[in-house]
C-alpha cells in the first residue's frame, strides 16, 4: 500500500516540480495511519452498533421493546446518547487506589483487543485484505487476545475494593481454565489447513459450504462448539461473566470506574467479541467464502466481464461482506446466549472448561487427525487451492531437492503437506 | 551523537547483545536485592529473557547475514529456554506456596530454618 | 533514517527501561506489571529480528506465565505489610555497583567484535516478513531446511531434545501440582494461626494451582 500512496503523491507533487521516491517515509506513515484508522473505526463503530443491538435483542427476548426514543422508532442513536452521557460524567478514583495501575488498566484492554485485529484478514485470495499478513497469524491473535485479561486483573487489584478484587481473582481462575481448550480447538483447523496463516486457513475452505472446516468431519463440529464456548468465556460474556457478576459483586472489576474509563472496558469487550467471532468464522465457517461458490477472487464469470484486477477487488468486497455477516451472526448468538442462560458459579466454570471442554477438545483433535489421515482429500468435491497447489507442484518442497541430491528421501516422505517456504531455496544446488 | 546514530545506522548483533546485557543485569540485581520471593522469581525471568535476546540476535538472518548466522538454532534454543522458563516458574511457584504456608510470609530472609 | 533502527530503539528503550523499573520499585504488583511490559517489548524485538514464531511464543507463554506470577503476588501479598518490602541500603548499593561493573564488561565485549556491528544492506531488506513456523516445526521433528548441505553445514534436528523437554515438562507439572497440593491436604489446615487463610481460601487456592498446572501443557507443543 505504501508504494501506491507514494506513487499517487509523486503524481500530485509533480505539478510543482517535486518528486517522491517509491520508498519515501511519508507513504509508509500514511499507509500505517489509514490502516490503524480503519481498525480503530471497526472497533469503535462495531462497539456502538453492538451495544444498541444487544439492547434491542435483550428487549425482544424479555418481551419488551428496548430503546425506542433516541433517534427515531428503533432507537438508533441510543448508544451515541449514552456515550455523550459517559463523556460528561465525573472521572472518579478511590483515594486508596493504586493510581498508576488504575489509570492504565482500561487502556491495556482496548490496546490488546484492537492490536489483535492487525493480523486478522478480512478477505483472502491473491490480494488479501489484511494489515499485516503473518505466517503465525492464529497464534499471534490468540497471544495478543490473552493480554486483555491483564486489564481486568490490574483494574480489580488497583481499585482497592473488595468487590473488584473478587472479580479479578475470578477472572484469573477463569483464564487458566479456558485458555487450554481454546488453544486446543484452534489447533484443529490449523492442522486441517496445514498452515497457521489465516489467509491460507480461509482459502482452503473455498468451494462450498461442505468444504468448511466445521463440516469437514463430525469431530470438527464438536470442536467448533467447544471453541465457541471457550471464546464466550474468553470475552467474559454471560454465562461466563463472573468477573463482573453484577448481582453478586456490584460491578466486579469495574465497580470503582466511571465515565470514559468505564466505557473503555466495554469497548474492549465488544471489539474482542467481534474478534473471536471473526476468528471462529475464519477458522471454522469458511471465512470469506460464501456457502456456494460466488465467483470471488477473479475466477468465473465476474473476471471475464470486468477484468481480473477489478474482479479481484470486487470479490474481496464480497468476501468481506460474507465474513462480516458470519461474524455478526456469531456475535448475535453470543447475545442470545447471554440473555437466555443463567450465570455459572466459578467452580462450575472451571469444571466446564477443564473437566469437559479440555478432554473433549483433545479427543476431537485426535479424531480429526485420524479422519484427515483416512480421507486426506475429504469426502466431497473440493476445488484446488492456490496456496496448496504450489505444494503439490513443487513436489519435494523445502530442502527436498537438497535431500534428493544427498540420496535421502525427500521431506514429503513423512506424509505432511507443507505450505511453500518463501526465502528458502527449493532448487537443487548446482 | 550516539542517539542520532541509533536511528540512522543499521542495527547489528551488538545492539541486541547490549539489550540482552541490560536485561540480564537487571535480573541479577533484582534477584540480589529483592526480599520478596516473587521479586526474586521475576529476576530469574528477566535473566532468562536476556539470554533469549542473545540467542535470537545471534540466529537472526537480518542482523548477520545468512552465512554468519547460526540459522534456526538460535530460535530453537530460545524456544527451549521459554519452555524451561515456564517449567521453572511452575516449580518455583509451588515452592513459594509451600514456603508461604510454612512461614506465613514471602520474605526470603525468613528462610533460615536450616541454619546450624 | 532507517525504520528498522527506529523501531528497534523504541522497543529496546521500553524493554530496558521497564526492566530497570522492575529493579527499582518495591511494590510487587507494579513490579509484575513492569515485567509484563518489558517482556512484551522484548517480543517486539524478536519480531524485528525476524523470529516471529518465537515472538508470539514469548507473548503467549512468558507473558502468560508472568500473569500467573502477578496473580500470586496479589494473592500472597494482599495484606498491606507485604506490599512494600525493602532491602537495606548497603545491599542495594553493593548490588548496583556490581551490576554496573558487569554491564560495562558485557557491553564492551558486545561492541568489541567487529562482525557483530550493524551491516547495511542486510538490515535494510526487511520488506518480506519471514516464514519461520514451518522450518521450526520441521526442526523440532528432526528435519532442518535451513543451511546448505553441500558445504558440510548440514545441521542437526531437534527431535530428541523436543521429546525430552516434553517429558520434562510433564514431570515438572505433576511435581508442581504435587508440591502445592500435599502441603494443603496433609498439612495442618486446622492448626492455622489466627490471621491465616481460612478453609475456603485454601480450597480456592488448590483450585487455582490445579488450574495453573493444567494451563501450562498448552505450552508444550507449538501448534504448527
Amino acid at each position: 500500500m505504501a508504494p501506491t500512496i507514494n506513487w499517487a503523491l509523486d503524481l500530485l507533487v509533480g505539478w510543482v516540480g517535486l518528486s517522491i521516491p517509491p520508498d519515501a517515509a511519508v507513504g509508509y506513515v500514511l499507509a500505517a495511519l489509514v490502516q490503524v484508522g480503519m481498525i480503530l473505526n471497526l472497533a469503535a463503530v462495531g462497539g456502538l452498533v453492538f451495544i444498541w443491538l444487544e439492547r434491542k435483542i435483550a428487549g425482544r427476548i424479555q418481551d419488551r421493546l428496548g430503546p425506542t426514543r433516541v433517534g427515531g422508532r428503533f432507537g438508533w442513536l441510543q448508544t451515541v446518547a449514552d456515550g455523550l452521557k459517559l463523556l460528561t460524567k465525573e472521572d472518579l478514583m478511590p483515594t486508596s487506589a493504586d493510581s498508576l495501575l488504575f489509570r492504565v488498566a482500561p487502556y491495556i484492554g482496548v490496546a490488546a483487543s484492537v492490536a489483535a485485529f492487525v493480523a486478522l484478514p478480512f478477505a483472502g485470495g491473491p490480494h488479501p485484505f489484511v494489515v499485516q499478513r503473518l505466517d503465525i497469524a492464529v497464534f499471534f491473535v490468540l497471544a495478543v487476545l490473552g493480554l486483555e485479561v491483564f486489564s481486568i486483573i490490574l483494574a480489580g487489584y488497583s481499585s482497592a475494593s473488595k468487590w473488584s478484587l473478587f472479580g479479578a481473582m475470578r477472572e484469573a481462575a477463569q483464564v487458566v481454565s479456558y485458555e487450554v481448550p481454546l488453544g486446543l480447538c484452534a489447533v484443529v483447523p490449523v492442522m486441517l489447513a496445514g498452515s497457521m496463516d489465516l489467509v491460507t486457513v480461509g482459502d482452503v475452505q473455498r468451494g462450498g459450504f461442505w468444504n468448511w472446516h466445521v463440516l469437514n468431519d463430525p469431530f470438527t463440529l464438536i470442536v467448533f462448539c467447544v471453541y465457541f464456548t471457550c471464546a464466550t468465556a474468553s470475552v467474559n460474556r454471560a454465562p461466563f461473566d463472573l468477573a463482573e457478576a453484577e448481582s453478586e459483586l456490584v460491578g466486579g472489576f469495574h465497580t470503582e470506574y466511571s465515565g470514559m474509563r468505564w466505557s473503555f472496558f466495554f469497548l474492549a469487550e465488544y471489539s474482542s467479541m467481534l474478534l473471536v467471532s471473526l476468528l471462529a468464522a475464519i477458522l471454522f465457517l469458511g471465512a470469506w467464502h460464501g456457502p456456494v461458490p460466488l465467483g470471488m477472487n477473479g475466477e468465473g464469470w465476474l473476471g471475464s466481464v470486468v477484468g481480473l484486477g477489478v474482479a479481484n477487488y470486487l470479490g474481496n468486497l464480497l468476501g468481506l461482506a460474507c465474513l462480516m455477516t458470519k461474524g455478526v451472526f456469531l456475535v448475535i448468538i453470543m447475545m442470545w446466549v447471554r440473555w437466555s442462560m443463567p450465570r455459572l458459579r466459578i467452580d462450575q466454570v472451571m469444571t466446564t472448561c477443564l473437566k469437559y471442554c479440555t478432554p473433549l477438545a483433545a479427543v476431537c483433535f485426535l479424531g480429526a487427525t485420524a479422519w484427515q489421515a483416512a480421507f486426506p482429500a475429504g469426502l466431497l468435491w473440493r476445488p484446488p487451492t492456490p496456496g496448496l497447489v504450489e505444494i503439490s507442484e513443487q513436489k519435494t518442497s523445502p530442502g527436498g531437492a537438497a535431500a534428493r541430491s544427498q540420496g535421502r528421501e525427500p521431506l514429503e516422505a513423512i506424509g505432511y503437506a507443507l505450505p511453500p517456504l518463501r526465502g528458502f531455496s527449493t532448487e537443487a544446488p548446482q | 551523537m550516539i542517539l542520532a546514530s541509533l536511528v540512522t545506522e543499521p542495527v547489528g548483533v551488538a545492539h541486541y547483545l547490549i539489550v540482552g546485557a541490560v536485561l540480564f543485569i537487571a535480573g541479577i540485581v533484582c534477584m540480589a536485592t529483592k526480599r520478596n520471593l516473587l521479586g526474586v522469581l521475576m529476576g530469574v525471568e528477566l535473566v532468562l529473557n536476556g539470554a533469549n535476546v542473545n540467542f535470537i540476535a545471534i540466529g537472526s538472518p537480518y542482523l548477520r547475514g545468512d552465512a554468519a548466522s547460526v540459522g534456526l538454532d538460535g530460535q530453537l534454543m530460545a524456544l527451549f529456554v521459554i519452555v524451561l522458563a515456564a517449567a521453572e516458574a511452575a516449580v518455583a511457584l509451588a515452592i513459594a506456596l509451600n514456603f508461604y504456608n510454612t512461614v506465613h510470609t514471602i520474605d526470603v530472609d525468613a528462610a533460615d530454618q536450616l541454619r546450624g | 533514517m532507517i525504520w528498522h533502527s527506529v523501531l528497534f530503539t523504541l522497543f529496546a528503550a521500553i524493554a530496558c527501561g521497564f526492566a530497570m523499573a522492575v529493579v527499582f520499585t518495591s511494590n510487587v504488583v507494579r513490579m509484575a506489571f513492569y515485567l509484563v511490559i518489558s517482556l512484551s517489548a522484548t517480543s517486539g524485538l524478536f519480531f524485528l529480528a525476524g523470529a516471529d514464531f518465537v515472538g508470539a511464543m514469548q507473548l503467549m507463554i512468558y507473558v502468560g506465565g508472568t500473569l500467573v506470577l502477578l496473580i500470586f503476588g496479589v494473592m500472597l501479598t494482599a495484606q498491606q505489610r507485604f506490599v512494600q518490602m525493602r532491602p537495606s541500603r548497603s545491599e542495594v548499593l553493593l548490588a548496583g555497583l556490581l551490576g554496573a561493573a558487569l554491564l560495562v564488561l558485557l557491553a564492551s565485549a558486545a561492541v568489541g567484535v567487529p562482525t557483530w556491528r550493524g551491516s547495511g544492506p542486510k538490515a535494510a531488506a526487511l520488506d518480506e516478513p519471514p516464514l519461520t513456523a514451518t522450518p521450526i516445526a520441521l526442526g523440532l521433528l528432526g528435519f532442518r531446511v535451513d543451511g546448505d548441505p553441500d558445504d558440510g553445514q548440514n545441521r542437526a534436528g531437534y527431535l530428541l531434545p523436543f521429546e525430552i523437554i516434553s517429558v520434562h515438562l510433564l514431570v515438572v507439572l505433576v511435581g508442581a501440582a504435587y508440591l502445592a497440593r500435599t502441603r494443603l491436604t496433609a498439612g495442618s489446615l486446622a492448626q492455622q494461626p489466627p490471621g491465616g487463610f481460612e478453609q475456603d481460601a485454601a480450597e480456592d487456592r488448590i483450585a487455582e494451582v490445579e488450574a495453573i498446572a493444567a494451563d501450562s501443557p498448552g505450552t508444550e507443543g507449538p501448534p504448527t
